[in-house]
């Protein structure tokens, strides 16, 4: 092999696994907050889908992302006020909103599909992504409203008691949360493929999803996780090209198969699992007498 | 003089009377914003909803179309009852409906020259073993991993159907079949009978009617079914009563892929006779909808699989009448799931008006 085959296989990795991160961090800022949001799929496509629809009418992409970034918030803050108002099922929540993404992505972008548009680089995004985990991580552990997004996650009676606003820091982590994975879905059909086809994120959500547990809900590891989600798919795909022998489906279940086996030792260390977890995850806060 | 907001006050039992009317209440509210839906499209809204949920059953082939879409839906909402009374998250009910069509399937291929009596009942049986198996994975490593069984069986989904794939392209593909993805048809004794001539109502509604009946005897007359009630609303009440989770949780999947892997077995055999790469629309997902819109319950299960399917339905005649894509019933899917998770803060809360004066 030689450097350039090498270079040329790492940006496509860099290329490809930069939605993975922008989701991936997403869910874990919602997720560190104690809600589980299972709608990241759903989000994603109606994210990708009003990004290319503005695109194609306006042609500014900066109206595109900002178009798509509101429909993540508007997606996230429906989900919000099921889960923290009317204190819904977050599990079934989740999946509704799944569910709705996917129908509503595929109508909005019915007469869209085929539409050539001009795709945008993807470099400034793919820099973006490291940048965004920094400071989330920075966030985080380095300043007091990190501390207090934390503690929501873990105690929110806890923190209910010392007087923050439990929704209020709930409400804001699922909208960033949101407006991440629709940024996700719009990098995907303007940078990426660049363009807009039925169900194109391709389960990128679930993997996003399964990232953060992957990460024990630490901001840098959701960088590393992707990565190495990223790699073994384009690795898998490149394989195939080479002309391996072997059946290609068995290639293509490769990154679910490693996401099993990965939950699997994460989790079986039952300390490092309960130690990691945002102890309040998927429990609705009842301000109850 | 009274508060503008009501506030929101827990009730100390839930209420029955809501828990019967809150499925109800979802679905007028899912009509109300899918017409104004409609109307937003440019379509009378009368006749677009006339030709989502009326037309489509107003014939007897659409009466029969409707029970088929349902007794997969209802069969598998059933299973995922029992994990979910126990808050269980099976959500990969998909994935254990694709590997009972291949167990059950693959006996169907094996035998495609055979005619004999004992043919379907060994695919059934297959398809329920091919389900249980697959439901089991995540069971074993919830219990013996501690993994959260949400993303293990969601990812095992897509195990499976890549599985089916590499199946009906490789190893079992027609070899009569013009190269395409598909396996030979079953012979005539594998595929379900049919309840009338003519139409595709098939005798996997009679599976799907017994097996509801087995369940409710099991959740309303067993110690078994009260042990998963129980364990769903205190986990620390059931621990104390000694009743061992490990076991709940290993039957209820089993029970589940089961019910899934009959479904699944029961559409390869029924409308379709063969193998392929798209045996179900969905089915497994939507079936999550069906559990909860049904509340959990037998009869309320039947109830929800017959709206649901209906979407299914009125999906395919709006894409044909109204040249709106077939998505739209995952519109209305995702929205009465919506409402129904809304509303049911009803049944556990009640709202009050403070008195300011």
């Amino acid at each position: 092999m030689n450097l350039d085959l090498i270079l040329g296989i790492l940006q496509i990795v860099l290329i490809a696994t930069t939605p993975l991160v922008f989701a991936g961090i997403g869910e874990l800022v919602t997720e560190k907050s104690g809600v589980l949001n299972l709608g990241v799929e759903g989000m994603m496509l109606v994210g990708a889908v009003s990004a290319f629809i503005i695109l194609v009418i306006t042609g500014s992409y900066f109206l595109a992302f900002f178009v798509s970034i509101l429909s993540g918030i508007i997606m996230s803050g429906l989900f919000a006020f099921l889960v923290l108002f009317l204190m819904s099922n977050q599990i079934a929540t989740g999946l509704a909103l799944t569910i709705f993404g996917i129908g509503l992505s595929s109508m909005l972008g019915k007469q869209y599909i085929g539409t050539p548009i001009d795709g945008l680089s993807p470099w400034f995004f793919v820099i973006f992504s490291f940048l965004i985990v920094f400071l989330v991580s920075y966030f985080f552990y380095k300043t007091k409203a990190g501390l207090i997004l934390r503690a929501v996650g873990e105690s929110h009676n806890s923190a209910h008691a010392l007087g923050y606003s439990v929704i209020k820091i709930r409400f804001l982590s699922i909208i960033f949360g949101g407006s991440m994975c629709a940024l996700a879905g719009s990098y995907i059909s303007i940078c990426y493929a660049p363009m807009w086809q039925e169900g194109m994120t391709a389960g990128r959500g679930w993997i996003a999803l399964a990232l953060v547990v992957f990460a024990t809900w630490k901001p840098e590891r959701v960088l590393i996780g992707a990565y190495i989600f990223g790699g073994v798919t384009i690795l898998q795909m490149n394989l195939q090209a080479l002309g391996l022998r072997f059946p290609g489906q068995f290639f293509s279940m490769a990154p679910y198969v490693a996401t099993i086996i990965v939950l699997v030792l994460i989790s079986s260390n039952k300390l490092r699992i309960k130690l990691s977890a945002p102890a309040s995850l998927t429990i609705p806060f009842y301000k109850g007498r | 003089m009274n508060s503008l907001f009501p506030s929101i006050v827990s009730r100390s039992q839930s209420s029955g009377l809501m828990n019967f009317f809150v499925p109800i209440i979802s679905i007028v509210l899912t009509l109300i914003t899918g017409s104004i839906i409609f109307v937003l499209l440019g379509f009378d809204p009368v006749y677009a909803l006339y030709t989502f949920f009326i037309s489509p059953i107003s014939s007897t082939y659409g009466i029969s179309e409707l029970f088929v879409k349902a007794t997969p839906l209802a069969l598998i909402a059933i299973g995922l009852s029992y994990c979910f009374k126990n808050n269980i998250y099976n959500i990969g009910a998909e994935g254990q409906l694709t590997m009972g069509a291949i167990f059950g399937g693959g006996i169907g291929i094996l035998f495609h020259d055979t005619n004999a009596f004992w043919l379907l009942p060994l695919m059934i049986f297959a398809g329920a073993i091919g389900g249980a198996l697959w439901g089991l994975i995540p069971a074993i490593l919830k219990t013996k991993f501690n993994t959260n069984e949400i993303l293990t069986s969601l990812m095992l989904v897509y195990v499976a159907l890549f599985i089916l794939d590499y199946l009906v392209v490789g190893p079992w593909k027609d070899p009569f079949g013009y190269s395409f993805p598909k396996s030979r048809p079953f012979s005539e004794s594998g595929r379900m009978p049919l309840l009338f001539d003519g139409l595709r109502v098939h005798f996997g509604l009679i599976i799907t009617l017994f097996l509801i009946f087995v369940s409710w005897f099991i959740f309303s007359k067993t110690i078994f079914g009260f042990q998963l009630k129980v364990s769903g609303y205190s986990p620390k009440a059931a621990r104390y009563a000694g009743f061992n989770q490990t076991t709940l949780v290993f039957f209820a999947f089993a029970i589940c892929g089961a019910f899934a892997g009959i479904a699944g077995l029961a559409e390869v055999s029924g409308p379709i006779g063969l193998l392929y790469r798209d045996i179900s629309p969905n089915y497994g997902f939507t079936a999550i909808i069906v559990a909860f819109l049904g509340r959990l319950h037998p009869i309320g299960i039947i109830f929800a699989s017959l709206v649901i399917a209906l979407t299914y339905l009125g999906a395919e005649d709006a894409q044909l009448f109204l040249q709106i894509p077939s998505a739209v019933g995952f519109i209305f899917q995702g929205l009465v799931l919506f409402y129904l998770l809304g509303a049911e803060l009803l049944i556990n809360y009640k709202l009050t008006y403070k008195k300011l004066l």
